[in-house]
């Protein structure tokens, strides 16, 4: 059996992060091809839904990421974006959904060392958390129902 | 004709109630101060909501302990109350979900009147919503002794412990929206579940639609959430649904130091910031 490879999802604002994981393809700096980047035009538009959508769409992980605090482009998104996670963090950790699999930061756009570190050190995580099936079961919850009956 | 109008008028006000909240409202209504009353009665095992329009049926209200629903419900809505002015006897929850809905511009208190019952017994009208504020600051809130239990057993449970009793739990709803229904938050017209550009929740009941139902419904809740426990004790499979948003309160308590009394000062939790609000879960 292969190596289980963690499947990540990034959501990342344009203006900071984008450009931060565009710095590190420039400066050729390799990391985990693992990542898969979802541009939004700010943290502010990254409605809490689109993580559970990724989770139960099959990522094992999930990266977000924006600017620091007061280098918003549009002043205040991700100073709201903050508050937002805070919340959502500790009503997921309250579900029992796994809020270690996901990983907040800020990236800016001069920062392409660090978004390889993130990406890597997010990896490594997941990979020893392993694949995150306990909420894509949910998911699958109508089908195995439905296999239930047809099935006698 | 006159005559006899005169005498109905007269018996009318000479009835006697049984209740200093009775007398006070069949006076409003008498008086065509209000068109509509709402309150509690007796039902079978708990009290339940009324609505009295017409003076003699004012001796029916009752208000205690046991009146738990949150009667701000109806105050939002329109085919319900239309143009008129209504008296609501409001209990400790309730009086801060008025206060919610009238930060949020979905009542004006000029077509309010705003009762409430001490425990000890006395009538109170609010005539600002200063004065509700007051009051519920200086009233102790109303325990609920199970939901303290259950919170308390959740919190010492492992995260895949409070897993597999969330989705067990979840996995029964069927949707039928009694704990929407029973908010008196959730007053918007098209809810996130009826959006199908893109179809966020799946319509149908299954886990995975259920936990973002409730996952979504606590969401909004942030912040203007009463604490009242109306969904929970709405849900037909009692549910726990209610500690979510309880959860929620006192998140937003203890990180954005926002009391769920606080609710005439500051905006909503989440469409307000503080640049120096806590991010230690952020690299």
């Amino acid at each position: 059996m292969s190596e289980f490879e963690p499947k990540i999802v990034a959501f990342v604002c344009n203006w900071c992060t984008y450009a931060g994981a565009d710095l590190t393809g420039t400066s050729r700096i390799k990391y985990a091809s693992n990542v898969k980047i979802v541009r939004f035009p700010c943290t502010g538009r990254i409605d809490f839904m689109l993580l559970l959508k990724a989770f139960s769409e099959g990522a094992d992980g999930i990266i977000v990421s924006g600017c620091h605090p007061n280098d918003c482009h549009y002043t205040s998104g991700n100073f709201h974006a903050r508050r937002r996670w805070l919340i959502f963090r500790s009503l997921l950790n309250f579900l029992g959904i796994d809020v270690t699999r996901i990983q907040f930061t800020w990236v800016s756009a001069a920062e392409g060392a660090k978004w390889a570190e993130i990406v890597n050190s997010t990896v490594t995580k997941v990979r020893e958390l392993g694949p995150y099936t306990e909420y894509r079961k949910a998911a699958d919850y109508v089908a195995s129902q439905e296999k239930e009956v047809f099935n006698g | 004709m006159v005559d006899t109008m005169m005498e109905e008028k007269a018996t009318a006000s000479t009835k006697v109630f049984s209740s200093e909240l009775s007398q006070k409202v069949a006076g409003l209504l008498q008086s065509g101060d209000v068109q509509l009353a709402i309150g509690y009665e007796k039902g079978t095992k708990r009290p339940r909501p009324c609505f009295i329009s017409e003076t003699d049926d004012a001796d029916k209200l009752i208000f205690d302990e046991h009146c738990t629903g949150n009667l701000a419900v109806y105050l939002t809505k329109k085919e319900l109350i239309g143009d008129s002015k209504v008296a609501v006897t409001a209990s400790y929850f309730a009086l801060r979900s008025i206060l919610r809905l009238l930060t949020e511009n979905q009542v004006k208190l000029e077509k309010l009147v705003v009762l409430t019952v001490t425990s000890e017994g006395k009538l109170i009208q609010f005539e600002t919503a200063e004065d509700i504020a007051a009051y519920i600051k200086s009233t102790p809130v109303p325990a609920r002794e199970d939901d303290k239990v259950l919170l308390e057993k959740l919190n010492a449970m492992t995260r895949e412990e409070r897993w597999a009793f969330w989705s067990d739990e979840l996995s029964k709803c069927f949707k039928c929206y009694a704990c929407r229904a029973a908010c008196p938050m959730c007053y918007c017209t098209k809810c996130i579940v009826e959006e199908n550009r893109p179809q966020w929740i799946q319509p149908w009941a299954s886990t995975l639609g259920n936990i973002e139902w409730h996952i979504n419904r606590a969401m909004h809740m942030t912040g203007r959430c009463s604490d009242c426990g109306a969904c929970g004790s709405a849900c037909p499979l009692d549910l726990p649904v209610h500690l979510l948003s309880k959860k929620i309160v006192e998140e937003v308590s203890e990180s954005f130091g926002m009391d769920a009394n606080d609710t005439l000062q500051g905006g909503n939790a989440l469409s307000t910031y503080k640049p120096e609000d806590k991010e230690t879960f952020i690299k």
